[in-house]
């Protein structure tokens, strides 16, 4: 690998948080680099680099994906949304119900949480308890010890499918 | 105190949500790895790839030509800037530990060692030129088995010391063999604790700026002691104190990592007063498992002599912990030995007592405190020892507790170790346990299942936890390391308050502690309290957060620059009055008429007089609207909180898997400041617990290689695992300090451990068969039952 040390660089153009942008960035940066380094966008955290701890989750044209596993040339025309341009009424209203019941401590897993929450409000607003624990398994959260989180993800539910 | 606590309405004891947690709910917040300074370098470090093995040469010519690259030093460019160090106490008798310098010189003592540190323009460059970078590394053998690490034969890490000790200490009351040998009946087992580690989500970050015009140093760090690291920045790189700024961002979880001095930070202060630049770095989660310190990893053995009634009539321990290659710094890695020499069966009354601890030298990663340092394995000695106890005695754990409970009026209860306990709550907490769960309700429907061949458990461990430390822990040991907080508090001019405090925010809630009580102090409303914190230009002096001391110690600091802030203002509207002060109180943000409540002044005016009419000001008076108080817990070593814990859990024998179903807490914190935040803490420093109970080991192979060094290996607890714990609360306010406020941070970790072992084996009683380690995977539980 020493001879290709200087990394090629390809021309991008995507929509972050509905902002149309091109770029030229190096072959080897990985979306979670690109939009916090590039783009400023630092409200998407990097605690592991392999995947597995979900603070990076990010949402590419309607998916959550790690963005510590995807390379930004990969992005090329998608569109994205982070924490910074999360918005709708599922986003503040969990937003409001991590607030109340302190569903964050140190806060780094919280937009990511925040994400990948959001994803199971919108899919299946009809999750249990116990699938709503299933489904924010792939965010590790050091602090808070889940209960609160899944207690505020639970609220949001149901306040979706009260008739 | 009173007329502030019990006001209707007080924010003391209110369970408000935080309003610094808006920020980081919007994406907002700022770590220390999102501020990009102008001209900043990144950094990479290189790490020994080898426990213990002598550096022959470094070759660094390819890497500093390398693209990007400003500058590359080794340990040898580094010592000749840095003072060297070592982790020593100077109170705790014959510790010792070699002199450790932030990058390896001539050998490198653990695989994650660092060796060299790039700094170029990015972090991928940085990392390009560290693996050109030629090390021509001599082997050495390892030491990697704490217990031979004292054997003859064993090589010595550092023959200058003699030994592969760090430190022994002995604590005895009575007459231990006496007891043993007038025994009806005794117990005793060997209980092991895995090697862990903290794994905060942020990984340690520092960037560090020197600016070569002023000569100053300014630091961001995700750190929990900015105090604490000004004087080491100072002392180390021969700066004076005043030239190093140290602040403290957003920190994305501590729990006692990120406390210690790490060579990798070091080494990033070094490259930019080398290169006059703002350097940058930030420990990927890799280099995190090798590079950050590591914590339990105990083995002790433990017996427990009984009368024939069950009296208890001695306990006996002995402890051996390995360490790292050096006693951690600046903190030294004694704490743990010495909690659980101090603690086991501390909560309980019994006869003679000794306790042996040992702290070996290893070659592997750093080792150091950790939330509940030492707490989590005294309680599961102790805990276990009760278990097997009531069984011998066919006592029923909840009520063989009970009845070996100091009584009420025994406190002070001074522990042979030397701590005191002040006041515990322990009948009525388990009282209140055994209420909250349905204890006899949880035991029918156990019994019930294991007629169907489903076996549940139910544990119980009853903790105690230091907290307000006092000089004790570390100025008595010659380190300097402020036991004391403070907060200041300045009116504004349009009648808020603006409080500085000694503490820091890493998510555990000090910022809404001190906002919560300065409001109840001076009369206004928490949104007027702006709190200040983690930056050494800006707040007083004073430790940080650490040992459960923030609220208790920082707490009380607040309340009383409250009260004086108060006091000073009424002082002066009585002067404006031609009054007397005690006429006047300051309700909901406004002076009143004490007797009437009827409106005399706003704050705002009063802070509008005192500043831009001073004209209206008496000549002979001053009104002093800034003001600082400070406090430190001086009464005991701490101030003990204690409480109990339950598991409730199912075990499948043919897997080996176990269920964590529901978990109880209840603590006595004290006087709660806030509800909201004391449960969720207790909550989650349990499923740290938890986690050390059935998952998280660093595993080390016999050439000090770690195994499971990532987070794809290293199971840390999911969503998806943990059960629902419900908490509650005795409240025994300490008399140490107006507000009564104890730590609450560390708690739920101390007993979670102990409560879910104690179930596993209680799960397994019809298989006859017991386990005493943690963490309790299914191949250690399969290996019990015989199965593999």
């Amino acid at each position: 690998m020493k001879e290709q040390r200087a990394a090629t660089e390809l021309a991008i153009t995507l929509t972050v948080n509905g902002e149309r942008t091109t770029r030229r960035v190096g072959a080897r940066r990985n979306l979670a680099d690109f939009l916090r380094e590039d783009l400023g966008l630092t409200g998407t955290h990097v605690g592991c680099e392999h995947g597995v701890c979900g603070a990076c989750t990010v949402r590419v044209d309607g998916a959550i994906v790690r963005a510590c596993l995807m390379l930004a040339v990969q992005c090329d025309g998608a569109e994205i949304v982070t924490i910074e341009g999360a918005v709708g009424d599922v986003i503040a209203d969990l937003q409001r119900e991590f607030h109340v019941r302190n569903a964050l401590q140190c806060g780094f897993c919280t937009p990511a949480m925040l994400m990948t929450a959001a994803d199971i409000v919108h899919a299946n607003p009809r999750a249990s308890r116990e699938e709503i624990r299933e489904h924010l398994s792939g965010n590790y959260c050091r602090c808070t010890g889940y209960q609160s989180i899944v207690d505020a993800v639970e609220a949001v539910c149901r306040s979706r499918t009260r008739s | 105190m009173s007329t502030v606590k019990n006001k209707t309405a007080s924010p003391i004891g209110a369970a408000l949500p935080r309003s610094n947690a808006l920020r980081l709910l919007a994406g907002r917040g700022q770590y220390v790895d999102d501020i990009m300074l102008p001209r900043m370098l990144n950094a990479a470090v290189l790490r020994s790839p080898h426990a213990h093995a002598r550096i022959a040469g470094i070759n660094a010519a390819a890497a500093r030509a390398a693209p990007g690259v400003a500058c590359v030093l080794t340990g040898i460019d580094i010592a000749a800037m840095c003072e060297p160090y070592a982790g020593v106490l100077k109170h705790v008798p014959g510790m010792q530990s070699a002199p450790q310098l932030p990058l390896a010189v001539e050998r490198a003592c653990w695989q994650g060692e660092p060796v060299a540190i790039v700094a170029a323009a990015t972090r991928a460059e940085a990392e390009d030129a560290l693996a050109l970078i030629e090390v021509d590394w001599e082997e050495l053998p390892a030491v990697t088995d704490a217990e031979t690490a004292l054997d003859h034969g064993t090589p010595v890490i550092h023959p200058q010391l003699g030994s592969n000790l760090c430190f022994e200490r002995v604590v005895a009351s009575g007459d231990v063999p006496g007891a043993f040998a007038h025994a009806d009946h005794f117990v005793e087992a060997e209980f092991t604790t895995a090697r862990h580690t903290a794994v905060t989500l942020e990984p340690r970050s520092i960037i560090a700026d020197f600016n070569t015009g002023d000569r100053r140093l300014t630091v961001w760090q995700s750190t929990q002691v900015p105090y604490m690291m000004q004087w080491i920045l100072a002392h180390h790189f021969r700066l004076p104190e005043n030239q190093v700024r140290v602040i403290a961002p957003d920190v994305g979880g501590g729990f006692g990592l990120k406390i210690h001095i790490y060579g990798d930070e070091l080494a990033a202060v070094a490259a930019a007063i080398t290169l006059g630049r703002p350097v940058k770095f930030v420990a990927d989660r890799l280099e995190s498992f090798v590079g950050d310190f590591h914590a339990r990893g105990h083995r002790v053995r433990a017996r427990m002599a009984l009368s024939k009634s069950g009296d208890i009539l001695g306990v006996e321990v002995d402890d051996r912990y390995g360490i790292g290659a050096y006693s951690g710094y600046p903190r030294g890695s004694a704490n743990e030995g010495l909690q659980v020499s101090n603690l086991v069966c501390a909560g309980y009354r019994h006869g003679a007592y000794r306790a042996v601890t040992r702290a070996v030298f290893q070659n592997k990663a750093m080792y150091g405190q950790y939330r509940a340092v030492g707490h989590p394995v005294a309680c599961l000695v102790s805990e276990g020892l009760m278990d097997l106890a009531a069984a011998k005695l066919g006592a029923d754990p909840a009520e063989f507790r009970r009845r070996h409970y100091h009584g009420a009026d025994a406190y002070p209860v001074k522990l042979p170790g030397g701590p005191v306990l002040e006041r515990l709550s322990q009948h009525e907490a388990l009282d209140r346990l055994l209420e909250i769960m349905d204890y006899r309700g949880l035991r029918a429907e156990q019994a019930r299942l294991r007629g169907q061949g489903v076996y549940r458990g139910i544990g119980l461990a009853s903790f105690v936890e230091n907290s307000n430390p006092s000089a004790a822990t570390y100025g008595q040991g010659g380190v300097s390391i402020a036991s004391q907080d403070s907060c200041t508090l300045k009116l504004t001019s349009t009648g808020g308050v603006v409080a500085a405090s000694s503490i820091t925010e890493c998510g555990q809630g000090g910022h809404a502690v001190i906002q919560q009580v300065v409001a109840a102090a001076c009369g206004v409303s928490v949104e007027r309290v702006k709190v200040i914190l983690g930056d050494t230009d800006a707040t007083p002096m004073g430790g940080g957060v650490w040992g459960s001391r923030g609220t208790g110690i920082c707490g009380e600091a607040a309340l009383q620059a409250g009260k004086a802030l108060r006091a000073n203002i009424l002082a002066f509207v009585a002067r404006l009055r031609d009054s007397e002060a005690s006429l006047f109180d300051i309700r909901d943000g406004v002076v009143v008429d004490a007797a009437s409540g009827a409106e005399v002044m706003t704050l705002e005016s009063v802070a509008r007089t005192a500043y831009f009419r001073t004209d209206q000001v008496p000549k002979d008076f001053q009104p002093e609207l800034a003001v600082t108080r400070s406090f430190a817990q001086k009464t005991y070593s701490g101030a003990f909180t204690n409480g109990i814990q339950a598991s409730w859990l199912e075990v499948d024998p043919e897997t080996g898997f176990i269920r964590l179903l529901r978990h109880w807490v209840v603590d006595d914190c004290g006087t709660i400041i806030n509800p909201l935040l004391v449960d969720e803490q207790i909550r989650g420093a349990c499923v740290q617990g938890l986690g050390a109970a059935l998952y998280e080991q660093c595993l080390y192979d016999e050439y000090g290689q770690l195994l499971n060094g990532s987070l794809m290996d290293y199971r840390v607890p999911m969503a998806g695992e943990m059960p629902d714990i419900v908490v509650g609360h005795t409240v025994t306010p300490t008399v140490t300090s107006e507000l009564g406020a104890k730590g609450a941070g560390e708690a739920g970790t101390a007993g979670a451990s102990a409560a879910v072992l104690n179930a596993v084996n209680d799960a397994l009683q019809p298989f006859a068969v017991r386990i005493s380690g943690i963490p309790i995977t299914p191949g250690r539980l399969l290996h019990a039952l015989g199965k593999i």
